[in-house]
């Protein structure tokens, strides 16, 4: 039984498989249709994040399965001052996979531990976030049709947005991937980032214009810059409109960029730019929900990793 | 040096760090046994100049991971009849259960009931230990 915590509980080629298993599913529907029937997804929601929730339930249901769960702490008084421990040692009676999203860090490794059934981490606290990496992987992969030898920009707060980190750690293990980290001083990335990119041997730089570095980048990943995280109000002032994606940043960009953000967004993508082609943030979101249908059909073992077929 | 009668049966933890016995003696839970124990502090040493020593006249069951941590230069002697029969070298161990527990507020173990603090050793130069669950490093 395999569980998925942490986006480095997979390899590279089961990272492949699952990209791989994701595309057949996009272009074969019909073919995955009723592979999970009579299968239970358990989405054990402790918090509430209704567009990570909707993202597993859509998966399960397109795989013919079904749903039970709860959508925040307040919902069900049956985990009320119930251990997570003991809560999925509860579920792992009634389903065959859970999806736990809970707001202490390390909750769902906690969950693995005691857990029956496959446990997928769909959020602990500001910690792991696994399923976006994937998703963002896959979306990456899915456009441009490989995920090496890539000029890949990361704009706003790269000291927070653990999804940032995450991803980033994720494109350093494919080959000749270039990475232009773009973000106020006081929020650059944490010097492990550094380290892991150094390590590597991946070529980055750092910035704190986006209009000096757009034009070099194939995919820009674009997250909120929040004014509180700013020393001063100063330094805000000089620096928030830098960190503001729009069609005027857009001309000096490549006609193939693509740009991403894990939604929600507030202000840092104008809505100017949703009708442009190099606008992907949305269609992120279907990817997201095929690369958890293909998680879902690994860790149920429905399709086996390496080679096999549902 | 101080002369203290030899044992016969029982424990010798030597080569602490000049200081260190009263933390190991708290951390032992030394104060709890009946029989005798002797703290030698600032001793002579070739190794480090001075050195602390603590000999207990009983066997007892010692967390030496937990020794480890607080110090892993020790050397703990266990004596039957009179003579070294074992002697253990400490180091740092590479994972540490229920010795110390997360500072960290958003951490799962700061609410889960009865939870198994787990840490693993990231950099044994600098000693940096971090949360098992989220990963933030013990200071
Ligand atoms: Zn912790």
């Amino acid at each position: 039984m395999r569980h998925v915590i942490e986006p480095t509980d997979l390899s590279i080629n089961e990272l492949d498989e699952l990209i791989a298993l994701a595309e057949d599913i996009r272009l074969n529907p019909v073919k995955y249709a009723d592979c999970c029937k009579g299968k239970i997804l358990a989405a054990l929601f402790y918090e509430a994040s209704t567009r990570t929730r909707l993202s597993f339930e859509s998966a399960m249901l397109s795989l013919g399965g079904s749903v039970i769960g709860f959508a925040s702490a307040d919902a069900s008084s049956a985990v009320k001052g119930e251990s997570v421990a003991d809560t999925v040692r509860t579920v792992s009676n009634y389903a065959d996979i859970c999806a736990i999203r809970h707001p202490k860090e390390g909750s769902a490794l906690v969950a693995s531990q005691y857990s029956g059934i496959p446990v997928i981490n769909a959020g602990d606290g500001g910690h792991e976030h696994p399923t976006q990496t994937l998703t963002d992987l896959l979306t990456i992969h899915t456009i441009k049709r490989t995920l090496s030898g890539l000029t890949i920009g990361f704009c706003g707060d790269l000291k927070f947005g653990r999804t940032v980190h995450s991803l980033v750690k994720a494109l350093s293990l494919y080959p000749n991937n270039r990475f232009l980290l773009v973000s106020p001083n006081e929020l650059r990335a944490p010097d492990y980032i550094r380290a892991t990119l150094a390590n590597r041997g991946c070529e980055y730089q750092e910035g704190e214009l986006l209009d000096t570095h757009i034009r070099h980048m194939d995919v820009l990943y674009m997250t909120r810059v929040q004014r509180e995280r700013f020393f001063n109000e100063e330094d805000y002032l000089r620096l928030k409109d830098s960190y503001i994606l729009n069609m005027a940043k857009l001309v000096n960009a490549k006609s193939d960029l693509s740009i991403l953000h894990p939604l929600p967004r507030v202000n840092e993508i104008s809505m100017e730019v949703d009708g442009d082609p190099r606008a992907q943030y949305f269609n992120q979101v279907r990817f997201g929900k095929l690369i958890r249908m293909a998680l879902i059909l690994k860790l149920l073992e429905i399709v086996e990793w390496r080679g096999g077929r549902c | 040096m101080l002369s203290i009668d030899s044992i016969k049966k029982g424990v010798v933890i030597d080569h602490i760090k000049v200081g260190g016995a009263m933390q190991i003696y708290q951390h032992l839970n030394l104060d709890k046994l009946d029989c005798s124990v002797a703290i030698i502090k600032n001793a002579k040493s070739g190794k480090l100049g001075k050195k602390d020593i603590i000999k207990i006249e009983d066997r007892i069951d010692m967390d030496l991971d937990a020794l480890g941590y607080i110090d892993p230069d020790i050397t703990v002697n266990i004596i039957e009849d009179g003579a070294i029969t074992s002697k253990l070298k400490l180091s740092l161990p590479d994972k540490l259960i229920n010795i110390i527990t997360c500072k960290n507020p958003r951490c799962i173990t700061s609410i889960e009931r009865e939870i198994v603090h787990v840490f693993k050793l990231w950099d044994s130069r600098e000693k940096i230990y971090r949360c098992a669950y989220c990963e933030q490093e013990y200071k």
